[in-house]
């Protein structure tokens, strides 16, 4: 799907967002680096609360106001920090060169306007345009996620439309300014599996036709394996393990990787009991010293508890955090 | 026309028998002189049967009647037509300790365990309300009884007295699951019992809810969206599609060889469990047509890549295409032999 060129358009260095509460500190994001090639698809997978979505929200520079805030790190879009933007500059940067999917397209779409004009505003914001030209280029936009009818469909609210179709809607808002990175937070998760594929069927003839990034955030692996080049495995606010997909899968070398992979239920072969990963993540305010998943892991040892491990290169592009491949 | 009996093996009354079952819900308009325009045939002439001890799995989309199936056999509807019988009685028209008797027997765990746990109440008190309910005995020994289910469920009898804000969403889960099987049920409907769960978790509660089902024999109603949970827990798969059943078999049988072209492309859709494994997917045009009009003849036709002449027009029988499969597709009645003469000119 990429061509690899090795042309960074995102790069997150060590990003750190706490939750700063009367109880104590939640570190949901603590010390996250990737980068994003222009063209490319990487997917970030965790389970809930391990900061996956926290991650998109400070790139995006939309947290919770009051509540979290980004303490440390850098987010280079083209090679400008945009933790330094003021908020008047954040606004002009979001939706031109890089935009957002959630998972719910009720939370992204305002009931009480047309699906028209809710395109209109993220379009003439961009073009300052006439009201026409803008109109002309909404139904282009809905046509271009395979909306039929779509002068129709443009006076339409959003309670007239199903779960697919508006999701197809808030994905052609978030296009509309022709964003350089996409960040697409379980855009499929709230929808029915065939709809599931027609979604990221188009998700990806979209990245090909404008050749966007896509940071594609995850808990489904099947996901991973359909859509994405890379893959970056997030566990308890950090990145255990990143790689290439294919070599991810093959051979997992984070344990929690491989755990997770193994604890899903298949089509095929035995249908005996399945792998469990025993215990629960650890609190996010009271964080174990070494490695987090130690407690877990049916490999910790001694210095598993007592340092965390360095990313440790095991293939191409390929590193794990782990001490165990430090002996090899 | 239904097929008839499904899972009609006979070796006595089986536990759950569902017999041409409808749910019609009047869609009305205005308030007092209300108007109804049209029925939305959530459940329409579906049949089967369940064993005691076994799981089936009712698969299908929004809004294909899963969950108003579940619903009807929870008692918790009453059917348009048809019957459900539990032990050879039926379930509609009980009152009284016959009604608390069937509530007793047949439970629930849903989706969300927050809906079913009571946030002010501990969770001892919630496991322990059904026996007090009915009666199960004296303080005793329903506490004695409590401790049992949440070390079943695998959690710590000591944790009776937390609230259920204290517990995971795993955690929450298992207390809904011992919260159903106090009273010792015969049938347990599970409606999506993982969806809502973290991988590592969903794979541990599938786990737990197999070893309970060989300790106590208890059948499961499995409603699920999700494929390979189906495959990993019920014995029997039902697909339904617009409120009707389209296939039906052994769990086994039916995924080693899917005859319906909507659960074929059910099963296209099943992401690939490894990125070399990106297989040939059927993508449907379109998505379910609304259940209030829904198309003539067969009700897959408008989404069908392979739609016939005869389609539209005439609605496929839910007949056996091997031992045990059955599945409703005019393909699959052109093959049958009564059928081929007419085909010869």
């Amino acid at each position: 799907m990429s061509d690899a060129t090795g042309d960074t358009v995102l790069e997150v260095r060590d990003l750190k967002t706490y939750f700063f509460l009367r109880r104590g500190i939640v570190k949901a994001v603590d010390g996250v680096s990737f980068s994003l090639r222009r063209g490319e698809v990487l997917g970030l997978v965790g389970e809930s609360g391990c900061g996956k979505s926290l991650t998109a929200l400070s790139v995006m520079r939309l947290l919770p106001k009051g509540a979290a805030r980004t303490v440390d790190g850098q987010v280079l879009l083209d090679g400008e920090d945009i933790l330094t933007r003021t908020p008047n500059e954040m606004r002009e940067i979001r939706g031109r060169k890089i935009s957002m999917i959630l998972q719910d397209p009720q939370t992204s779409l305002n009931p009480v306007f047309t699906v028209g004009d809710q395109l209109r505003e993220a379009i003439s914001r961009r073009t300052r345009g006439r009201k026409s030209e803008a109109m002309r280029e909404a139904v282009e936009a809905l046509r271009r996620v395979d909306i039929s009818a779509p002068e129709q469909r443009i006076g339409q609210f959003p309670h007239q439309m199903s779960g697919g179709m508006k999701q197809r809607v808030v994905g052609a808002i978030a296009i509309s300014g022709h964003p350089e990175v996409l960040i697409a937070d379980e855009p499929t998760t709230a929808l029915d599996v065939t709809i599931q594929l027609q979604y990221l069927k188009l998700l990806q003839r979209l990245q090909q036709e404008t050749g966007m990034a896509i940071l594609f955030i995850t808990h489904d692996f099947g996901v991973v394996a359909r859509m994405c080049d890379r893959v970056a495995v997030m566990y308890a606010g950090r990145i255990v393990e990143c790689g290439p997909v294919a070599q991810v899968f093959d051979s997992p070398s984070h344990p929690y990787t491989q755990a997770l992979i193994a604890s899903v239920p298949k089509m095929t072969g035995s249908t005996e009991r399945l792998y469990t990963i025993e215990g629960q993540p650890p609190s996010l305010m009271d964080l174990p010293v070494g490695c987090r998943f130690a407690p877990r892991c049916p490999h910790a040892e001694r210095r598993c508890v007592e340092a965390y491990p360095a990313s440790f290169t095991v293939g191409a592009e390929h590193t794990a955090d782990c001490w165990r491949l430090a002996a090899r | 026309m239904s097929g008839g009996e499904l899972n009609g093996r006979q070796q006595g009354e089986p536990l759950l028998r569902v017999e041409r079952l409808r749910k019609y819900y009047p869609f009305t308009r205005g308030i007092l002189f209300a108007k109804t325009l049209g029925h939305v045939k959530a459940v329409d002439d579906v049949s089967f049967t369940l064993q005691a001890g076994e799981t089936l799995g009712l698969v299908g989309e929004s809004g294909c009647g899963k969950t108003t199936t579940s619903k009807l056999i929870l008692n918790l509807e009453e059917p348009t037509e048809g019957r459900i019988l539990l032990e050879g009685q039926p379930i509609h028209g009980l009152s009284g300790d016959a009604l608390r008797r069937y509530r007793a027997q047949v439970q629930a765990v849903f989706q969300d365990p927050w809906s079913s746990l009571n946030p002010r109440m501990t969770i001892g008190r919630t496991i322990a309300e059904s026996l007090i309910v009915t009666g199960w005995g004296d303080r005793a020994t329903i506490g004695d009884r409590v401790s049992q289910l949440l070390e079943q469920v695998g959690l710590r009898r000591d944790q009776s007295t937390q609230y259920p804000h204290e517990f995971s969403g795993g955690q929450r889960q298992r207390i809904a699951l011992a919260a159903a099987l106090a009273s010792e049920p015969h049938l347990i409907v599970l409606d999506e019992p993982v969806s809502a769960l973290d991988v590592s978790i969903r794979a541990q509660m599938m786990n737990l809810l197999k070893d309970i089902q060989a300790q106590t024999h208890v059948a499961y109603l499995l409603v699920a969206h999700d494929l390979a949970t189906v495959r990993h827990m019920a014995d029997y798969t039902a697909v339904m599609y617009l409120g009707k059943i389209v296939e039906y078999g052994p769990t086994q049988a039916l995924f080693d060889n899917v005859a319906h072209p909507y659960t074929k492309a059910l099963f296209s859709a099943v992401l690939p469990p490894h990125p070399d494994r990106r297989e040939e997917e059927i993508v449907l045009a379109g998505e379910v047509p609304s259940p209030l009009n829904p198309p003539s003849g067969c009700r897959f036709h408008t989404r069908c890549p392979f739609v016939m002449e005869r389609c539209p027009r005439e609605e496929p029988p839910l007949i056996e295409i091997r031992p045990g499969h059955l599945a409703a597709c005019h393909l699959h009645t052109e093959a049958a032999p009564a059928s081929t003469p007419s085909r010869m000119h």
